[in-house]
């Protein structure tokens, strides 16, 4: 058969290729725009629903413009960023967090005895939101991350603006069991977090997420939450990770800096 | 007439991939937890399958055959990017929970298998009916367990709430073991002996 040439071999091969290349740039390409937009929408409706702002009739993108505003803090001073030196990085409306944590520029290696939250990379800086209602500080939400049992989580927590208490807790990105670790989705649990102290007067860490279900009339309810059932690494990966971004290589310096301001007042 | 009804309907009951060829399974275990990525998944492996075999019928008689796996596989793998990258504009949320699936439609052996059996053998029109049948008879099972597994595994379809948790205040505590893998290889098995059941031709000789 004239099919079995060497010729005809490449030719097919090549002409193969080159078609499908095609194909697949093409769609690549033209819905490339469409997927970053989605990717941003996801994001920031997280945040609306960290905040408790979200409201499927209006949207996403107005609420977000009327309550949020946004900026680039340096997580070791606690300061933010002055404006000048936002750049198409550092853009706290278009934050990645997995781009600033994989730049040397932006984040430096974390020690494992530090490393609770497995993330290896910390970075230095972080895009925080606050909540403004009625031209009144309300909640602060900051982005939370670190490795659970297959996967690394990605998140927001809300803090009231007494800044010790959570009114809010939301992932948006996770490979966890379906059904088990991914009941880190059920709405009940997340409002489980609502009221829960995070930190004491000091600063120091109280919030845990505990093995089985919380007493509550243990006197530490108030700043336990129940863990997941059969799910006890994506449970323990939760409790590390917010533990971890309370901590002082997390927000610690940030939200000691914020709340001596609110008592200065 | 028939026999192109015979080509679209017949891998439902009578010549099911996954129920008579048992292939394919895998996908079939990943994405069969929820009613939404099942749909989806079942979707886009039609699709995949009926446009991979109208494109290898249609340079069926060019290709040579020391490189026809090969260029099968580059058909097949672009077909799946372009459906992946689909799904990532159009249904975001659900693409986020298929994940890695959808690049795994790649291996899913039905597709492969119908561009070796059919598609290499049949003038395109015929293999592109060949690859919606079975992709229908690959979405008829999957719907069947995809629905079995969210109902009974959280008590919803579709994200609708059917039978109310006792987590959520509800009556029907959930069973969590249809949430996990195991659970669709059982409904799988029991799907597959009540199509032979109703088909003894189908049954293998021990």
């Amino acid at each position: 058969m004239q099919n079995e040439t060497i010729g005809k071999t490449f030719a097919v091969a090549l002409g193969v290729c080159l078609v499908s290349s095609i194909f697949v740039s093409y769609a690549a390409v033209s819905l490339r725009d469409k997927q970053i937009e989605n990717k941003k929408l996801d994001k920031v409706k997280n945040i609306l629903i960290a905040g408790n702002l979200y409201d499927q009739s209006r949207s996403i993108q107005e609420i977000y413009n009327q309550y949020i505003k946004a900026e680039i803090i340096d997580l070791k001073t606690g300061d933010p960023l002055p404006q000048d030196q936002y750049n198409d990085d550092l853009n706290p409306d278009d934050f990645d967090i997995q781009a600033i944590a994989d730049n040397p520029d932006y984040s430096e290696p974390l020690p494992a005895e530090k490393d609770i939250a497995g993330i290896r990379r910390l970075p230095r800086y972080m895009a925080v939101y606050r909540v403004i209602e009625d031209g009144e500080l309300t909640r602060i939400i900051v982005p939370v991350f670190g490795k659970g049992l297959w996967s690394t989580l990605y998140g927001f927590l809300a803090i009231d603006k007494d800044f010790k208490t959570a009114s809010g807790l939301t992932f948006y990105q996770h490979g966890e069991t379906p059904g088990l670790g991914g009941e880190v989705d059920n709405p009940l649990w997340k409002a489980s977090w609502k009221g829960k102290q995070l930190l004491d007067d000091q600063g120091n860490v109280l919030i845990e997420v505990i093995k089985g279900k919380v007493v509550p009339s243990s006197p530490k309810a108030d700043h336990q939450v129940d863990g997941l059932s059969g799910a006890t690494l994506t449970t323990r990966g939760i409790n590390s990770l917010i533990r971890f971004w309370l901590g002082e290589n997390g927000y610690g310096p940030f939200l000691k800096k914020l709340k001596e301001g609110s008592n200065n007042e | 007439m028939s026999k192109y009804r015979e080509i679209l309907f017949g891998p439902i009951f009578d010549n099911n991939p996954i129920g008579l060829q048992v292939l394919g399974i895998c996908s079939a275990l990943a994405v069969t937890t929820k009613m939404e990525t099942t749909v989806v998944m079942a979707l886009a492996v039609t699709l995949v399958t009926a446009f991979s075999n109208l494109f290898v019928s249609l340079i069926r008689n060019s290709v040579p055959s020391s490189i026809r796996i090969l260029v099968e596989m580059t058909i097949i793998a672009s077909l799946v990017i372009i459906a992946d990258q689909i799904i990532k504009a159009y249904a975001y949320e659900t693409s986020k929970s298929l994940s890695i699936f959808v690049g795994l439609i790649i291996t899913n052996c039905i597709i492969m298998g119908r561009a070796e059996a059919f598609a290499l053998k049949n003038p395109p029109g015929v293999s592109f009916l060949d690859g919606i049948g079975n992709g229908l008879g690959y979405s008829f099972v999957l719907l069947v367990v995809g629905f079995t597994r969210e109902l009974l595994g959280s008590g919803k379809l579709f994200g609708n709430v059917v039978l109310p948790l006792t987590t959520e205040g509800g009556w029907y505590t959930a069973n969590g073991l249809f949430l996990l893998s195991p659970s669709a290889f059982f409904l799988i098995g029991l799907l597959i002996w009540v199509i032979r059941t109703f088909k003894p031709e189908q049954v293998e000789e021990a």
